[in-house]
């Protein structure tokens, strides 16, 4: 029954409620993995790591890997996919994989942190080898032959010598429901079919196809398109609204909950200009920082700082310095501005409700609705196929809260597609930051730095230089816990979180220090530098770059920066031109190193190399929310510039050979180093060092004024 | 003003009685249930949307229904509709997307440059491509995909 409905790769939803229905299962607990720092994993990921997740063997022979994880675009799907195929010894075709529903598939903390890599594969990869050693076991009994002379391939089971005496998966399961568990099944430790290739991706044709499914795609019978008053600016209040004219348009039904007003109508467009005719009285917010004034307040309103990083005696390390230099560096709020807008569908059935949403972490969307219903959760089912688009911006789904809540209230399926506008409004951009470094050279050598981070966060601020008098402290970030109004609206994760901010500023320092001391900024980093990985991605972009050494400025527009990332290093080195009359500044070459362990699937990860360096060119060059009063003045691409074709550098990604360190995440180490590379090769070109992100053709013909 | 818009769509006839100001877009996605033409920003500024009507690459979000009264409109559901197209095959092969959210309208706006440019320059794509918003930063593979297709197109593949 179930088998018929899983066909190539493609499932129906429908069908998804039938996939657990019959086949072997195997059940594997989680392990302490390696490589793996724990203290970089978020907060909320610590304690026991519960990421079980299963596979599923139909009687057709076809394989589902069911996985809690999401299908943001990073290529997980084809990833996971490949670990079953690798381990089960079946074509990566016959591998179907179910993503991110929480009826189906095993508990995901959320998809986020380049986790899916390090965590999730290793395990589906042992699921996978433990199902084969069933199997094996099964076919053995069913075959009368030794696990011993038992030869795998493509599915099928044969005895060697022997072939007619065969057995396939399908037939092994079909009919029945077998547990069974078998202790410390080894993965494969070489001989890979699929590791170490880049198969098509298993998203593919529905993606080129217009047919891959988001959570706006969703069609229903009697669905009602929700549109919702919003206010003008965070922290404004509704004094008054009259929807007499909203519910006069035919078709148009409005719903008043709990400080929720929302327009339904089955055509979304009708919804959105009904909602127009609302007449709403807001009370503004009490005057509050813009972007101009932010980095003032955020020093003002930030906790007592942490000490994150300590060695030595700053005051030792004052005595021994040559020269010092103090600076200050600041980083902007920027939007996460995925394509799809935060969507989605909501039905409720039968006391269950069902929410197809946009969401990064479906098991929390699923607590959020059920607390918002009232409602346990195991009757809330949240489904996460594709979607378009996260870079941590999708954690929370409040668009799936306001979905269930307004299906629950008229009894009809509801969708809720955020419209840019709101989408720029409610991202949890990720928060501005200040830096401030003091920091001094003595005889080529680092002997102090004394450093400040306000409001990114404490990751990558401790710097991994040889450093013998340093301190480090930290006050608020992007995680939360931040005082009331530090920020005047919420943040959040954004692509490498924290580490974009600490990397521009500690890798522009190090540049200034360089130029201070005479030096070349390869040469002074690797003399203040015995981190082997790091020496190595550093020296491995120096050869493809052609690194020419010279004490900067040179004019020659080359800059690098380096960086670590949950255990992946990344050197970046890149060239510019900058136009000293416009201030704009053309990105001619990017080359990236990158160690991340065993490279599962080379394209794959040069595919998150490349996307790193484009959004990372947005982030260094153009991107910046700007505010005033709460009311968030960039609400689309007309003002917010994300990079477009004309950007695009030569791009060049090197990825060094390290398969001795487990596989690790790729969707963020790349980002981490494009803000320093670009300033200090700006300051190559001109000799204008700049010290806020982004650097917009304003700040830098501002900064070459000065020189 | 409620009337009966005729047009082709996807080849084939097409009506649909409605305010004939509404906007395009929804009535392809909510009206006729054409999904794969995706809502972006609302206002012509990414390209998520784009169709072509005629021999033209438009922004469905920003067309209203009248616009297209009698005229042939395509959609992603209209390339390929017999196997994969040129521009398709080659976004797979270079894997030319990632969340695949722009890639309807990355594909359709390619489709519409090659209708009248078949062999573009890089230079060209790239103008023509310029207003087409990807995220995910799979701009070079798109690039390369679209430059590749126009050669297997040319050569009769």
């Amino acid at each position: 029954m179930a088998e018929s409905l899983v066909v190539q790769g493609e499932m129906k939803r429908r069908d998804f409620f039938e996939v657990a229905g019959a086949g072997l299962f195997v059940f594997f607990g989680a392990e302490s993995v390696e490589g793996q720092e724990p203290g970089r994993l978020p907060g909320r990921q610590s304690g026991p790591a519960d990421f079980n997740a299963y596979l599923k063997i139909g009687a057709d022979g076809r394989v589902t890997c069911l996985a809690g994880k999401v299908e943001l675009g990073q290529g997980a799907m084809t990833e996971l996919a490949g670990a079953l195929a690798e381990e089960l010894d079946v074509a990566l075709d016959t591998v179907d994989v179910v993503m991110g529903d929480t009826e189906l598939c095993p508990y995901d903390m959320g998809t986020f942190g380049s986790m899916c890599t390090p965590l999730l594969w290793p395990a589906v990869r042992r699921a996978g080898a433990e199902a084969k050693a069933v199997l094996l076991e099964m076919a053995s009994e069913r075959l009368q032959a030794p696990v011993g002379q038992l030869q795998v391939k493509s599915g099928s089971i044969r005895q060697l010598g022997k072939p007619s005496n065969a057995v396939t998966y399908g037939q092994l399961v079909e009919g029945k429901r077998i547990e069974r568990h078998l202790e410390n099944v080894p993965v494969k430790a070489a001989g890979f079919a699929v590791i170490g290739t880049s198969p098509m991706r298993k998203d593919g044709v529905d993606k080129v196809t217009g047919k891959a499914e988001y959570a706006g795609d969703i069609v229903l019978p009697g669905m009602l398109h929700a549109a919702i008053l919003r206010p003008p600016a965070h922290g404004a209040t509704l004094k008054s609204a009259d929807t007499s004219a909203a519910e006069k348009t035919r078709g148009v039904r409005v719903v008043k909950d709990g400080g929720m007003i929302a327009v339904l109508h089955e055509r979304p467009d009708i919804a959105v200009e009904a909602l127009g005719k609302i007449k709403a009285d807001w009370e503004n917010p009490p005057t509050g920082p813009d972007d101009k004034t932010i980095f003032e307040h955020i020093q003002k309103t930030a906790p007592q700082p942490r000490v994150v990083g300590q060695s030595g005696d700053l005051a030792e390390g004052e005595r021994m310095v040559g020269s010092v230099i103090e600076e200050t560096y600041l980083n902007s709020y920027v939007a996460h501005a995925p394509m799809e807008t935060h969507s989605a569908t909501a039905q409720t059935e039968d006391g269950k409700v069902t929410v197809w949403a946009s969401s990064q972490a479906p098991f929390q969307v699923q607590r959020a609705v059920a607390s918002a219903l009232g409602m346990p959760a195991e009757k809330v089912r949240i489904i996460s196929r594709y979607v378009g688009g996260g870079f941590g911006g999708k954690t929370e789904a409040d668009q799936g809260v306001e979905a269930a809540r307004l299906a629950k209230i008229t009894g009809k399926p509801v969708q809720v597609v955020y419209s840019r506008q709101e989408e720029f409004f409610y991202d949890r951009f990720r928060p501005a930051a200040v830096m401030r470094i003091r920091a001094g050279v003595a005889g080529g050598k680092i002997v102090l730095w004394d450093s400040h981070v306000f409001g990114a966060g404490d990751r990558e601020a401790n710097p991994f230089y040889d450093i013998p008098h340093k301190r480090v402290t930290s006050a608020g970030g992007w995680m939360g816990g931040n005082p009331a109004g530090m920020n005047p609206f919420a943040v959040g994760a954004w692509r490498a979180p924290s580490v974009n901010s600490n990397t521009f500023a500690r890798e522009s320092h190090i540049d200034a220090l360089a130029a201070k001391a005479g030096m070349d900024p390869l040469e002074f980093r690797l003399n203040n530098l015995t981190n082997p990985r790091v020496r190595r991605v550093l020296e491995t972009a120096a050869k493809q770059f052609g690194w020419k050494a010279g004490r900067a400025p040179t004019g020659r527009g080359a800059g690098m920066a380096c960086g670590m990332y949950s255990n992946a290093c990344n050197a970046t080195m890149v060239e510019v031109a900058v136009n000293r009359g416009t201030g704009a500044v053309q990105v001619k070459r990017v080359v990236m190193a990158l160690d991340e362990g065993l490279v599962v699937n080379p394209d794959g990860m040069r595919q998150q190399a490349e996307g790193c360096v484009i959004m990372g060119l947005g982030y260094s060059l153009a991107e910046e929310v700007r505010f005033r009063n709460g009311e968030v003045l960039d609400t689309n691409f007309d003002t917010y510039q994300i990079p477009r074709f004309s950007w695009l550098p030569k791009i060049e990604i090197v990825l060094v050979d390290n398969p001795e360190t487990p596989a690790l995440g790729g969707g963020e180490p790349p980002i981490i180093a494009m803000g320093a590379a670009l300033a200090n090769a700006i300051f190559d070109a001109v000799g204008a060092r700049l010290l806020q992100l982004p650097m917009t053709p304003e700040r830098v013909k501002a900064a070459v004024a000065k020189t | 003003m409620e009337r009966t818009i005729s047009f082709t769509l996807n080849g084939k006839a097409a009506a649909v009685k409605t305010d004939d100001e509404r906007i395009l877009l929804w009535v392809l996605r909510s009206d006729l249930g054409l999904t794969g033409t995706k809502f972006g920003c609302g206002e012509g500024l990414c390209g998520a949307c784009t169709v072509i009507v005629g021999n033209e690459a438009v922004r469905s979000c920003a067309t209203p229904l009248k616009a297209v009264a009698g005229k042939r409109v395509m959609t992603i559901e209209g390339i390929g509709q017999n196997g994969l197209h040129a521009i398709q095959h080659a976004f797979l092969e270079h894997r030319a997307f990632q969340c695949g959210y722009c890639t309807s309208g990355m594909i359709v706006s390619a489709y519409a440059l090659l209708l009248k440019t078949p062999r573009p320059t890089r230079e060209q794509i790239v103008r023509h491509m310029e207003d087409n918003l990807c995220r995910c930063g799979s701009h070079v593979r798109i690039l390369d995909a679209i430059q590749e297709a126009a050669g297997a197109a040319q050569a009769g593949v």
